[in-house]
């Protein structure tokens, strides 16, 4: 897919994000440099603890980074209430995600103040609605719920309610469907394609799924401690690829998928190394 | 509100504790309505450290005054002292624990170095230098207010663990993602987490403040114009009571600031157990 009419959502130069850690300067994302184009289904593929999740806090302008360029269609994020009306999330952990001294519909509904035009009540309570049965929940059973009356996979779906509600011009997934049941996982993708669809949104979507990242993706980037290793589309990065992340990665989807998701390429690949051994 | 009361009557920790403590508070604020017994009059018929009587129902002290008014005056004082103490040392350490977790960065650091040297320095120390200094100025309004200036520190520095830990919950990302301002989330999504906490942070300092003001008492330092508890163990000890086994000079007064702040003690543990949201339904 040629990306050259599209515009830039966000444009990293050499970005580098560290924290404090004690005496210890922990750095989170080293000297990355992306392109995100508008209207692409961008994935994050990564381990645990690789940087997907501040970089993607990074996007959202939680974190500004600690050095180098990061603009979001051209300019730097400084407005974050302005960026925040067109870039929402889902974030990864669902259990802290929810004030438990507030029900989760009021906290749903709450959402609509950071929308500019700002919908009514009553319009957004609506919104919600279509939201919540786009997660398979239906309104009435989480009315008057408290978060704490939820498991992780309905708080998951809640967040992803949110989402669907808001519909964001951009929305960063963080792991969105970590904790949903398999059935409601495949249900929960298709209405965010068809949303994305519809709205021409950009996702960027973060994931250790490798295999689950092609099946979705336009781009691919694929993170290893803080840095990207290796971005394209998925073809480019995985198809006939040497780096070594990337390889470890694609070792590692269970035999029972692996027929399905694997590019043939890396497969041949795999034979062929394993007939000269 | 309701609800948690509620919750908190079926909790026998919390009714022996609230049933004690009110009961001590009533007995400083009425009692004198009931047992009128000038706490200045020496009874010269009586005499010093007198058996408990019809007249006297815990006898009298060194002096001949009369012991249950003595220990109203005493309760009174030592529950004034303790409020005071405790009023002042929370609002400061919940402030400043609040603002510095909250905000994080170097307000944070310097705050928290500040609250660290607090911790450092023996509040006892503190006090019994102050309180000497004042001298004639040592009023009991003083010796709470020293001691809430004093006593702070724990509380800012658990109050403030729970806020910095707090800040980096994603509700807090997503109620500024939902455009909250920093009022509103200070206000609704941090405060309500911290408020069991306050109010437990706020019994613990009334308690110590109480503690602190007897042992202050104890050793000839308390204030100068009123009776406290601390002061009838100052002055059985310095006439003689422990030496000549005068149980009734000391006893009553001791039991009834232990009973207190065992009160309170147990209205503090039983509120953990009740404040945990999860059992507010």
């Amino acid at each position: 897919m040629s990306n050259e009419n599209k515009a830039v959502v966000f444009h990293a130069d050499n970005i580098s994000k560290s924290f404090n850690a004690g005496k210890h300067l922990k750095v989170a994302v080293k000297n990355a440099s992306f392109d995100i184009y508008d209207g692409d289904f961008v994935s994050i593929v990564g381990s645990s603890g690789c940087g997907k999740s501040v970089l993607a806090k990074m996007m959202l302008g939680l974190y500004p980074p600690t050095s180098g360029e990061f603009s979001y269609f051209g300019k730097p994020i400084a407005n974050t209430k302005k960026h925040w009306n067109e870039v929402q999330s889902i974030f990864q952990d669902p259990f802290s995600c929810f004030n438990q001294f507030f029900s989760i519909r009021t906290q749903l509904e709450d959402a609509r103040f950071i929308l500019n035009p700002r919908p009514s009540k009553a319009e957004f309570a609506e919104r919600v609605d279509a939201g919540l049965r786009a997660v398979n929940m239906e309104p009435d059973e989480i009315k008057e719920k408290y978060p704490f009356e939820l498991s992780g996979g309905q708080m998951q779906r809640m967040l992803i309610a949110r989402a669907f509600a808001l519909r964001p011009k951009v929305l960063i997934a963080d792991e969105p469907t970590s904790m949903v049941d398999a059935h409601v996982r495949a249900g929960i993708l298709d209405y965010l394609m068809k949303i994305k669809k519809e709205l021409n949104m950009t996702v960027v979507f973060i994931t250790h799924d490798i295999s689950l990242a092609n099946y979705v993706s336009d781009r691919i980037f694929i993170m290893h401690d803080g840095q990207i290793v290796n971005q394209g589309t998925p073809d480019e990065v995985l198809g006939n690829t040497t780096e070594p992340t990337t390889l470890k990665l694609l070792d590692d989807i269970p035999d029972v998928n692996k027929q399905e998701w694997i590019p043939n390429s890396h497969l041949a690949r795999k034979a062929k190394n394993a007939e000269n051994a | 509100m309701v609800k948690l009361l509620k919750n908190l009557m079926k909790s026998p920790m919390f009714v022996v504790g609230i049933v004690i403590f009110v009961l001590s508070l009533l007995v400083a604020v009425f009692g004198p309505l009931f047992y009128n017994v000038d706490i200045n009059a020496r009874d010269i018929v009586a005499g010093p450290y007198a058996p408990s009587s019809a007249e006297h129902l815990l006898g009298t002290d060194h002096l001949g005054r009369d012991y249950v008014s003595l220990l109203i005056a005493g309760l009174r004082s030592s529950l004034y002292v303790g409020l005071i103490a405790g009023v002042i040392a929370t609002t400061i350490g919940v402030f400043i624990g609040l603002f510095g977790g909250f905000r994080g960065g170097w307000i944070d650091e310097v705050l928290n170095m500040g609250t660290n040297l607090f911790i450092v320095i023996p509040q006892f120390v503190i006090l019994v230098l102050i309180s000497s200094a004042v001298k004639e100025g040592r009023s009991l309004t003083l010796i709470g207010l020293i001691i809430g200036l004093t006593s702070w520190s724990w509380s800012a520095r658990s109050v403030r663990a729970q806020a910095s830990s707090l800040r980096s919950r994603d509700h807090i990302a997503l109620a500024k993602m939902n455009g909250d301002g920093n009022l509103k989330i200070l206000l609704k999504h941090v405060l309500p987490y911290l408020l069991s906490y306050v109010f437990m942070v706020f019994i613990m300092q009334v308690s110590s403040g109480i503690l602190s003001e007897a042992s202050i008492s104890m050793i000839g330092l308390g204030p100068l114009d009123s009776t406290s508890l601390g002061i009838i163990l100052n002055q059985a000890k310095d006439n003689g009571a422990l030496s000549d086994s005068i149980w009734i000079a000391f006893l009553p007064a001791t039991l009834v600031i232990t009973l207190t702040v065992f009160a309170l003690y147990l209205i503090n543990t039983s509120m953990e157990g009740v404040f945990n949201p999860r059992l507010r339904k």
